[in-house]
């Protein structure tokens, strides 16, 4: 393990108390809501904010500790803030070599080093614009590249991308994968994009009201959530029940039918594709059938996904054809159907 | 953009608004009419001005240069420093704003005159005596001035972006590097017009001058103080002298009107 973190602070109604280890060239993504504690975090791990308690050590150095503080600017570490924030009266060039002129590098070598980190990040030649005169997504590369350049043991990245628009976001993503599996050191993403922490983290911590309260792979995340936040966010269905043979009784009230075995508190996971939506009660071989009741719907990419309220609330989604041929309105009863097959199920 | 009648003004505003304009605006005229425009030449050229005007642009310089020296660093303390006490310290070093000069003057001579707490100890020690020399004018226009200075170079802190100085900290740069290579860069326009507005009000003193450090000329005779001078015996001079102070106060104005909404405006 590389970095080794646990850290108690106090910040206005904010109590956060998490523990994380990341290990050399593994990236970490901190995934939570806003105000969860999730900036703080990183902001205790660059040294720019005490912890109440706690102990950050990286290789083996500590850096927090009781009566032990290292100041941020003797920290070996990277960071790339939302808004990239270069410095507006430095150019590009001198934006990237800045940590190693800080650092004691002479004014040539890290004008060379610069321009290599450029080069590698796509920016070749505009080392001599000022960052006013960078796009959103060239000012983010040229933020990532400042970071790196120095060779940092420890990357923090906060919220790299929620600032760029939706096609940029796409292309600096894919690029910030590349650098990331490159570097060797451990990095630290904080994110509230699920598609972020899913598309470039090897792990997951899920942060909510300052506690850790699911860690795992994005994959293992993504499938079987733990809080109603993550399966929201994934978009999954959430049921909380408790498993008696192959039928979970839910706490809410409502029956769901799993294809295997299970006992004791359990939940049950829907995605919204596996929801088939019906006028009239569907005859033959899905075990779980429902009334609801269509409580919203919106347009979600070529689907258009429906919430459905009822004994089992779901999130449902189906084809803009489907949906217009059934005729729904905010209101309408619907009949839903899953297969047993298609709900996951896992101890809570 | 503008609604109908906007351009119309009431008549009780427009009187007392006409009033003012013209209480303000007419004893400039009155000076321009007045000035004795066939021998400005001559008059600009003698002695007494020509030595008057120079040691008013250099005391008013070096008074800029001292405030800029100690009042950056205490504007970046007032703005970005958690020191207890900081209200009542800003209060303590705005004072001079509101104090009228001439009390400053006499505040200045209680503690740097020779009977001072500090004047005393400096004449002792080292045998120096401040008041009344050119190091007073310097001195006195600091104490008058550099508030102004302190002011505008803290808003500017105030408005600046403090996370760039916790970029350039993950950067390696300790809080000394990050002053000199981040924070004052992106206050320099704050710095330039507080320094500017800080030289004007140097250029102008008169109370706290002439009480502490008289009105000698050669040594501690600026414009103010020699306008003052020769109003009581050749008052053609004293309006020459007051002309080209009008003409400096004018040139200020613009300088930093251009700063300042040059700046605002994107």
């Amino acid at each position: 393990m590389t970095l080794s973190a646990q850290m108690a602070v106090q910040r206005g109604s904010l109590a956060l108390d998490v523990a994380v280890e990341v290990a050399d060239g593994e990236v970490l993504a901190v995934l939570g809501p806003n105000g969860a504690g999730k900036s703080t975090l990183l902001r205790v791990l660059a040294g720019l904010l005490p912890a109440d308690a706690g102990r950050v050590a990286v290789d083996g150095t500590t850096w927090d500790d009781d009566g032990v503080h290292l100041p941020p600017h003797r920290r070996p570490l990277g960071m790339v803030f939302q808004d990239a924030l270069l410095f507006p009266h430095l150019s590009v060039a001198e934006n990237v070599a800045f940590g190693l002129r800080t650092r004691g590098h002479g004014r040539t070598a890290a004008r060379a080093a610069a321009d290599g980190w450029l080069a590698r990040v796509g920016l070749d030649g505009l080392g001599g614009r000022r960052p006013a005169e960078l796009s959103g997504g060239q000012a983010q590369r040229a933020a990532l590249a400042r970071a790196l350049v120095g060779d940092p043991a420890l990357l923090l990245l906060d919220e790299p991308l929620s600032a760029l628009d939706a096609r940029t976001r796409l292309t600096v993503r894919a690029e910030l994968r590349r650098h990331l599996a490159e570097f060797a050191g451990s990095t630290v993403l904080v994110t509230h994009d699920p598609v972020d922490a899913m598309a470039l983290a090897d792990r997951v911590v899920v942060v909510e009201e300052g506690r850790v309260v699911q860690t795992g792979t994005p994959t293992d995340v993504g499938r079987r959530p733990r809080t109603d936040y993550v399966a929201r966010l994934v978009g999954v269905s959430l049921l909380p029940g408790v498993g008696e043979g192959r039928t979970v009784q839910l706490d809410d009230g409502g029956e769901v039918a799993v294809a295997e075995e299970v006992t004791g508190p359990v939940f049950a996971a829907v995605r919204p594709e596996s929801v088939a939506l019906f006028l009239a009660r569907p005859v033959g071989s899905p075990r779980n059938v429902w009334p609801l009741r269509l409580a919203g719907a919106v347009p979600h990419g070529t689907t258009v996904r429906c919430e459905l309220a009822g004994a089992v609330p779901l999130v449902a989604d189906v084809t803009a054809t489907a949906f217009a041929e059934l005729g729904l309105a905010p209101g309408s009863e619907v009949w839903a159907a899953v297969k047993a097959s298609e709900v996951a199920v896992y101890a809570r | 953009m503008s609604r109908p009648g906007a351009g119309r003004v009431p008549l009780p505003l427009a009187v007392p608004a006409a009033l003012a304009v013209a209480f303000l605006v007419l004893p400039l005229v009155g000076l321009l009419v007045r000035a004795p425009w066939s021998s400005l030449g001559e008059q600009l050229t003698a002695p007494g001005v020509g030595q008057a005007l120079r040691l008013s642009l250099l005391s008013a310089t070096a008074a800029t240069a001292v405030s800029l020296v100690l009042g950056v660093p205490l504007a970046w303390v007032l703005a970005r420093s958690r020191i207890r006490g900081r209200t009542v310290l800003r209060a303590l070093v705005t004072v001079p704003l509101v104090l009228p000069p001439v009390v400053g003057g006499v505040a200045l001579f209680l503690v740097l005159g020779r009977q001072g707490i500090v004047g005393s100890w400096l004449e002792d020690a080292f045998g120096i005596t401040v008041p009344f020399t050119t190091a007073a004018v310097v001195v006195a226009q600091t104490f008058v001035a550099m508030p102004f200075l302190v002011v505008s170079v803290e808003g500017a802190l105030r408005a600046a972006d403090a996370r760039f100085e916790d970029v350039a900290a993950t950067l390696g740069a300790d809080r000394w590097t990050t002053f000199r290579r981040v924070t004052l860069p992106l206050v320099a326009p704050g710095v330039a017009a507080g320094a500017v507005l800080c030289w004007a009000r140097a250029l102008g003193e008169f109370g706290a001058t002439i009480t502490f450090a008289g009105n000698f000329p050669g040594t501690t005779q600026t414009m103010p103080t020699a306008v003052y001078l020769a109003l009581q015996s050749e008052p053609e001079a004293a309006v020459v002298l007051s002309l080209v102070l009008l003409a400096v106060s004018l040139a200020t104005l613009l300088l930093l009107r251009d700063r300042w909404l040059g700046r605002a405006t994107p």
